[in-house]
């Protein structure tokens, strides 16, 4: 077996749950404040992307409407003289698969010419517990290394947002002067309105242009928002067609999906959130801060873990039965391991008794399959009692999290030996 | 004090499921429950604490100076302006998945005169005085897990909380103090302003952290450390170092500018380091120095 692959998205960051729009939707939510931006349009065949050219201008920019940056390097960006070119193009980006997404979606706009760039952005400071305005005079695809010229960053209020003159300051210490700084006081305004009423995690101008003609407009924009909120988002979002949570970065595996599965079909406790990895020993762990600890010990033990789980909360039996019959019908996966923190209000009997039920299902010897159980705290005793009657010997709290790992880990190597 | 286990604790959200159960876990362990709110629910009674419809009416027959929010996301905004507009001192909210927005104007709100535990947080523990919320579980666990001392732990798991005391308690080293933080990404206190707060507290004199990757919480302690120093004896342990090996998904330039590169478990860990802070290699390594 060759190295673990770490492919993204990695679990338990909570501050990664997102959803991430895409540049036309991000445009469409944004314009909803007064935000300028570029005419564009959408297109999903290279006959509408050649008909949008005819309609909006040439020479004009076609662009993959995918949900992450960097398309300029990927080639997902292209520009193009005549609705011909347009046609030949799209079908190209249409067949493009960027970071395992098919691309269903391009916009097209005309090229505009511009003087400079801007960037302009709010995003949440966690440590402050409040959004942050920046605005930078060098704007462009690599801002953040060049944040530091002209640039300004300013709090703003969860409640009030950022008023008119504040966006003025922001512009004036930014060195804009004129038509700009008024412009660019009112568009920081309206970002910051547009922040707090989507729910927003991020928006973005970026560029944010000033023309050949001394106007101000948006040539991309980025809009993540705040999952948490989606149930005051709703209407929004239903307006907006498929919208991507940004945990989908690399497209889950059939594992990973039918886990997800699992931890859906009853609303109680989790036992899901499952990270497919290629190794030999299958992890039933939890909650979240232990299964980040079990699985860097199984890691630094020299084991091979053949996925990454969570489990909290109070999972039905049943829930459990269904994910361990399933981390267990993996080729390759020779024992499991079940390993919690000492529980709070999780039962432990109840996660043994599904994990007894799973076993018989997947037509495995518990005994042998078992590299370990520890799961002390609520219901210990009776899940002792449970995991006895199967001929697997449950450890205690005195086994902490790491020897426990270590164990399941050396019993693994015993096997193969 | 961060925790004064003889003050008054009203539970916001009182009749449901959970609640119930926590305040039956409470009772048994000790606390001082003096009543509960559920908007409609007025007169009625949960293991005989009565059910208030709003807090105003709590506070004129009882004193309560905590309050516990255990109530839908959606309403964990309004439940805690309530609670501020009462003059609550320490307000504990345990519901999870808050909008970031909300939890941003409850700090707002609470302006420096209520200490805000949380979202998403099991609560916080004084051994054998007092526990609010649901930490420890039943009180049969709680007594096996926590054992009075002098070593606070503050913990961004909740499940970890528990875990780690009771590891403390199994090696003769005993708590002070255990606060869940809380998991969700905006919360009303970090590792920052609870180690402000032990360091005043004279039952204390050493902290142990556990850490979890992303956030900027251990990047700002450190920070926090290298400014001021501490008399305490602070040990930590960074979980989930394999998420640093995923590659990042990134999308727009705003998160990076703002993060600066933190948010990665070995550099919090140098972080850490740098300010003076014991870093466990293994969890087993957390014992470390700490008084028994």
């Amino acid at each position: 077996m060759g190295p673990l692959k770490f492919a993204g998205p990695a679990p338990c960051r909570r501050e990664a749950d997102f959803l991430r729009l895409v540049e036309y939707q991000s445009k469409m939510v944004l314009r909803d404040f007064g935000l300028d931006f570029t005419p564009s349009a959408v297109a999903r065949t290279p006959e509408e992307a050649a008909s949008a050219v005819e309609r909006l201008g040439r020479p004009a920019v076609l662009k993959a409407q995918v949900p992450f940056g960097g398309r300029g390097k990927a080639g997902a960006v292209k520009t193009v003289r005549n609705p011909r070119e347009a046609h030949r193009a799209a079908k190209a980006l249409l067949a493009m698969v960027l970071r395992r997404h098919p691309v269903g979606t391009v916009s097209v706009e005309p090229w505009i010419d511009f003087e400079r760039e801007l960037y302009a952005g709010i995003t949440w400071d966690l440590a402050a517990r409040r959004p942050l305005a920046l605005l930078s005079t060098g704007g462009g695809v690599e801002v953040e290394k060049s944040f530091s010229q002209g640039r300004v960053r300013r709090h703003v209020d969860p409640v009030y947002g950022l008023r008119a003159h504040e966006g003025r300051e922001m512009a004036a210490s930014a060195g804009l002067t004129g038509k700009d700084l008024v412009g660019v006081g009112r568009i920081l305004d309206r970002l910051a309105r547009a922040f707090l009423e989507i729910d927003a995690v991020t928006v973005e101008i970026n560029p944010l242009v000033v023309t050949a003609d001394g106007e101000l407009a948006g040539l991309d924009a980025k809009v993540e928002i705040d999952e948490d909120a989606s149930w005051r988002q709703e209407r929004r979002l239903a307006g907006l067609g498929e919208v991507e949570a940004a945990s989908a970065g690399r497209s889950p595996t059939p594992m990973e999906e039918q886990a997800r599965r699992i931890d859906a079909m009853d609303h109680r406790g989790v036992a899901g959130r499952v990270v497919e990895f290629d190794g030999d020993l299958g992890l039933l762990i939890g909650g979240g801060g232990a299964s980040l600890t079990v699985f860097d010990a199984v890691l630094r033990h020299g084991g091979r873990p053949a996925n990454y789980s969570e489990m909290g909360g109070n999972p039905t039996a049943e829930k459990v039965a269904a994910l361990t019959a399933l981390l267990l019908s993996k080729p390759g996966v020779v024992k499991l391991a079940a390993i919690m923190n000492v529980v709070n209000n999780t039962r432990a009997d109840i996660i043994a008794e599904g994990i007894l039920r799973g076993m018989k299902r997947a037509g495995r010897e518990p005994a042998e399959t078992i590299a370990v159980f520890r799961i002390p705290g609520s219901w210990e005793q009776e899940a002792r009692r449970i995991m006895a009657a199967a001929g697997v010997e449950a450890l205690g709290r005195e086994i902490s999290l790491d020897r426990a790992a270590l164990m399941a880990v050396e019993r693994v190597r015993g096997h193969a030996a | 004090m961060l925790l004064d286990p003889r003050a008054g604790i009203a539970v916001q959200g009182i009749t449901g499921r959970e609640a119930r159960a926590m305040v039956g876990d409470m009772l048994a362990y000790g606390s001082n429950i003096v009543a509960g709110v559920t908007p409609g629910k007025g007169g009625e009674k949960v293991h005989g604490i009565p059910v208030y419809d709003t807090l105003g009416q709590v506070l004129e027959e009882h004193d309560p100076a905590i309050s516990v929010i255990s109530v839908p996301a959606p309403a964990v905004l309004e439940a805690a302006l309530e609670a501020f507009a009462h003059g609550i001192g320490l307000c504990l909210i345990m519901s999870e998945r808050v909008p970031r927005l909300d939890a941003s104007r409850i700090v707002a709100a609470a302006n420096g005169r209520c200490t805000v535990i949380g979202p998403n947080s099991l609560g916080l523990i004084r051994p054998g005085l007092a526990k609010v919320g649901t930490i420890g579980g039943r009180v049969d666990n709680v007594r096996r897990s926590y054992m009075e001392g002098e070593v606070a732990v503050l913990s961004r798991s909740g499940g970890m909380t528990t875990e780690i005391a009771s590891f403390l308690t199994s090696n003769g080293i005993g708590q002070s103090i255990a606060v869940g933080v809380g998991g969700d990404p905006i919360i009303g206190s970090d590792f920052v302003q609870l180690i402000e707060s032990l360091e005043a507290d004279p039952t204390t004199s050493a902290v142990v952290i556990f850490g979890e990757p992303g956030g900027v919480a251990e990047e700002e302690l450190a920070r926090h450390l290298e400014r001021n120093g501490s008399r305490l004896r602070i040990n930590a342990f960074l979980s989930g170092r394999f998420v640093d090996r995923f590659e990042g998904m990134r999308f727009g330039h705003a998160g990076a500018i703002v993060e600066e590169g933190r948010g990665s478990v070995r550099g919090k860990e140098e972080a850490l380091r740098r300010a003076g802070v014991f870093v466990a290699e293994e969890f087993d390594d957390l014992l470390t120095g700490l008084p028994s």
